[in-house]
């Protein structure tokens, strides 16, 4: 009872003119930025900061404004993936699987609106499971050592296989190129440098912004040139934008999924460290593994579309459980949230709750208003993002191309990231010619790092036993789930591929 | 007469102030003052760069808005490059450091590149390095911890926020080194990202003992979920600090301050170089840098000129010996 009242207090405190003109213009800037390939909620955070401070807003109104950017982000990196099948930020990266396909075969509106509606419940549920179970989440957090949190990335490449193509062989081989890339840079273990040939730009590795930017939208942008004198030119494919509101039907059939993805999602965002990106893909896989009967996943499912989406907007809330009851950011965004803090004088950590509540059930509240404004705003914007679809690909790949190179060169100020984003340009277009999927490629690369470090620390800890992997019930039970989704779609997945072909000939009998 | 003569007085007294005052102007003036913060923005050494130019553009000690470039890359060593070879020559620009910085160049990670080929401005304070435990930890004093690591080193796993070789590892082998623990590579320390990782780890159990600083152990240390053993300072802090003892007290001479800071281009006029020191100088003894000290969980550190150009060689040296030792310079 005394967190409702609190809450109320917190919607006292954010309904101002003043915080929701704020909540407005941070929603909106926020699903610009999502929206734009290469700037993600961290760095549209850190570019508002900024404005922020010349604004001289006080503590509350400061995380009003750099909140709602956050979640607006994690709103608007879903458009770019569905319209162009270029992710707008990492965790968007899922909703590229099924998204883009809906949107070839028409339903660009469907799938905007319903990832709309499933971004807006996992971070509507998430920021009540902030509400009401912070104080008991933050246990949960502390039960994840080295060893947890290794076996919990093996969980998540142990899911992998089969998430984006058919052929498991090229699966693993963009993971093990992943993880090959993530190796690049100074390894924090020993003060090492690998892979950098004393080049003092690879010494921070490689920036997952710079591969995902060059992966996916350079390569895209490469294969527009490459096709450009034979059939681009030809007469452009009739684009249907389909209906911009989705049926009750179809948000019923996608309840449950949104459900299970929202409780992954938050708990992926309440572990430092692991945050929206992961949940984002864990939810995809196990949705895959549960609902997938007819593999209709990565063909334009829709439930393919809410899985992620839910995901990564829950573990964008649960991300804030660490970041306010601990000080420790689950995510890039909320370190930068943590650093804007700090300069505001707020110490987040054990005290935070006790000692500032006013900024605490502020923000909250101020993420329930621009939850439910990014909806009323994004389903009405629905219609005129899928506009973007009518623009031919003439004018559109170039202007992929400037949003690029403007995005990279905006974050670093270097123009030895703009050569390495061309070299991902170069490497995705001829995975993509070869049939690789790009996602295990990203996944590889932006956990890599994690597990192997969190793999080593484990073991130094335990001087060198490699029996401390196994040495507490919750990584035991992460490595059976490990185990099992591994095995079971190789066991399985035959007979069923079996019947699925049979189902097929049948159909195309009929 | 008297009149006159005061206000003679006065009028010379006027004259000369003014005098000095123009003199000092006309030798130097930035026309776009520029701040290089070499990492993403969010950072420490984006934090330095716009709070400093924030503040010296309020109290009016530049003409005109400071524009804070981001120059991330190499942990410092891209913006480093590129103001020793491309921008050698100017007097509008300042670049953040820290003792990151210091410990860069020291260990090499810097290709190519020394301290002694930029110029070091000044100090604007330090976070001082603390060694903690969890708050039910059987050990209470410094001296505890480290004879544990000295009769069995594998029994205490030390965890920071910086990689290997970074300074918070350094810190902790400062502290055990000043111990008589000769051999420091048996130290096991394990690196995290960041310190708040770290902490929550400490918490968690998984480790025995946290070396970072205090600003990132205050939040635990307040809710008592931390004891902090030692603070790395010449001495005790004021304030909220108080209480907590210094290790030089408890008999181990070990003194960790992370600094932060402003280097300038090698080829800085000395017209320029002065003003910059001047004015960096005149903004931390402000009221107002005080308080954002405060806030940021910043202590005293008041170097300028060549007494900071001076601190900056020794802890480069110091840097170098420990990380020869521990073997990550050969």
């Amino acid at each position: 009872m005394d967190t409702l009242s609190a809450l109320g207090d917190g919607f006292f405190i954010a309904l101002t003119w003043q915080n929701l003109l704020l909540a407005v213009l941070g929603c909106f800037l926020g699903t610009v930025m999502g929206a734009l390939p290469g700037l993600g909620p961290s760095n549209g955070v850190a570019i508002l900061i900024p404005l922020a401070f010349t604004l001289g807003l006080g503590a509350t109104p400061a995380l009003i404004l750099l909140t709602s950017v956050y979640y607006g982000a994690m709103y608007g990196g879903r458009i770019s993936s569905i319209l162009l099948n270029i992710p707008g930020d990492e965790p968007a990266m899922m909703t590229c699987l099924d998204g883009y396909p809906m949107a070839q075969q028409g339903r660009a509106g469907e799938a905007l609106a319903l990832s709309g509606v499933a971004s807006f419940f996992g971070a509507f549920f998430a920021t009540w499971g902030l509400v009401l179970l912070a104080p008991q989440l933050v246990k949960v957090a502390l039960l994840f050592g080295p060893a947890e949190y290794f076996a919990l990335f093996t969980l998540a490449f142990a899911t992998l296989g089969g998430v984006s193509s058919t052929n498991q062989a090229k699966s693993a081989f963009a993971a093990a190129l992943g993880l090959g890339l993530a190796m690049v840079g100074v390894d924090t273990q020993t003060g090492v440098p690998r892979f950098t040939f004393g080049e003092v730009h690879l010494y921070d590795g490689i920036d997952f912004l710079v591969a995902i930017v060059g992966l996916f939208a350079l390569s895209e942008v490469f294969i527009f040139l490459e096709h450009r004198s034979t059939d681009a030119d030809a007469a452009p494919p009739k684009v249907k934008i389909g209906r911009i509101t989705p049926s009750l039907g179809l948000i019923r059939s996608c309840l449950p999924t949104m459900i299970r993805s929202t409780g992954l999602g938050f708990l992926a965002g309440v572990l430092p460290g692991a945050g929206a990106s992961l949940g984002s893909f864990i939810s995809y896989s196990v949705e895959k593994r549960l609902v997938d009967k007819a593999g209709t996943f990565g063909t334009g499912d829709p439930r393919g579309v809410a899985a992620p989406e839910a995901g990564n907007n829950a573990a964008a809330g649960g991300a804030l459980v660490p970041m306010l009851a601990l000080g420790v950011p689950g995510s890039g965004t909320t370190a930068v949230l943590l650093a804007v803090l700090l300069s505001l004088n707020i110490t987040p950590g054990p005290l935070l709750f006790t000692q500032n509540p006013d900024v605490v059930w502020g923000l909250i509240a101020a993420l329930f208003i621009a939850n439910v404004m990014l909806l009323a705003m994004n389903i009405p914007m629905v219609g005129l993002f899928t506009r973007v679809l009518l623009v031919p690909p003439r004018i559109l790949m170039p202007v992929v191309a400037m949003v690029s190179f403007v995005g990279i060169y905006g974050i670093s100020g270097s123009s030895f990231d703009l050569l390495v984003m061309i070299g991902f340009g170069v490497l995705g277009w001829v995975l993509r010619k070869l049939d690789v999927p790009l996602v295990p490629v990203i996944l590889g690369t932006l956990l890599g790092n994690a597990m192997e470090s969190n793999l080593r620390r484990a073991i130094t800890i335990d001087n060198g036993n490699w029996g401390t992997l196994i040495d507490s019930p919750l990584s035991i039970a992460l490595w059976t789930i490990a185990a099992i989704g591994f095995v079971l779609p190789i066991v399985v997945g035959k007979a069923m591929k079996r019947r699925m072909r049979m189902d097929a000939e049948g159909a195309l009998r009929d | 007469m008297t009149l006159t003569l005061t206000r003679r007085a006065l009028a010379v007294a006027a004259i000369v102030t003014c005098g000095a005052f123009s003199a000092q102007a006309q030798g130097f003036t930035p026309e776009n003052p520029e701040c290089i913060a070499p990492a993403n923005p969010g950072g420490g050494w984006d934090f330095t760069c716009r709070q400093v130019g924030k503040s010296l553009q309020d109290q009016g000690l530049i003409p005109s808005t400071m524009q804070v470039v981001n120059l991330a890359g190499g942990g410092g060593g891209v913006a480093f490059a590129e103001v020793v070879n491309k921008r050698n020559d100017e007097n509008d620009l300042i670049v953040a450091a820290s003792s990151a910085t210091a410990t860069r160049l020291a260990q090499g990670a810097y290709p190519g590149n020394t301290m002694d080929q930029v110029r070091w401005l000044a100090s604007v304070g330090a976070d001082y390095g603390v060694i903690a435990v969890a708050a039910d930890s059987e050990i209470s004093t410094l001296p505890e911890l480290l004879e544990k690591i000295k009769i069995d080193p594998t029994s205490i796993s030390v965890a920071g926020g910086s990689a290997v070789g970074g300074w918070d590892h350094l810190k902790v082998l400062i502290a055990t080194n000043a111990y008589g623990i000769d051999d420091v590579r048996v130290v096991k320390y394990i690196a995290f990202d960041g310190g708040g990782e770290a902490v929550t780890q400490l918490l968690a159990g998984s480790v025995q003992a946290f070396t970072g600083d205090l600003s990132e152990a205050k939040g635990f240390m307040d809710s008592g979920d931390v004891k902090v053993l030692a603070v790395l300072a010449p001495e005790r802090l004021g304030g909220q600090f108080a209480d907590i003892p210094t290790a030089t007290e408890q008999g181990v001479d070990a003194i960790g301050a992370n600094w932060r800071g402003f280097y300038a281009p090698g080829g800085m006029s000395d017209a320029a170089y002065d003003y910059w020191v001047d004015r960096i100088g005149t903004l931390y003894a402000s009221d107002d840098w005080k308080a954002i000290m405060e806030a940021n969980g910043l202590a005293p550190l008041s170097l300028q000129g060549a007494e900071f150009e001076a601190f900056v060689a020794d802890s480069v040296a110091q840097i170098e010996a420990i990380s020869r030792q521990i073997g990550i310079i050969q």
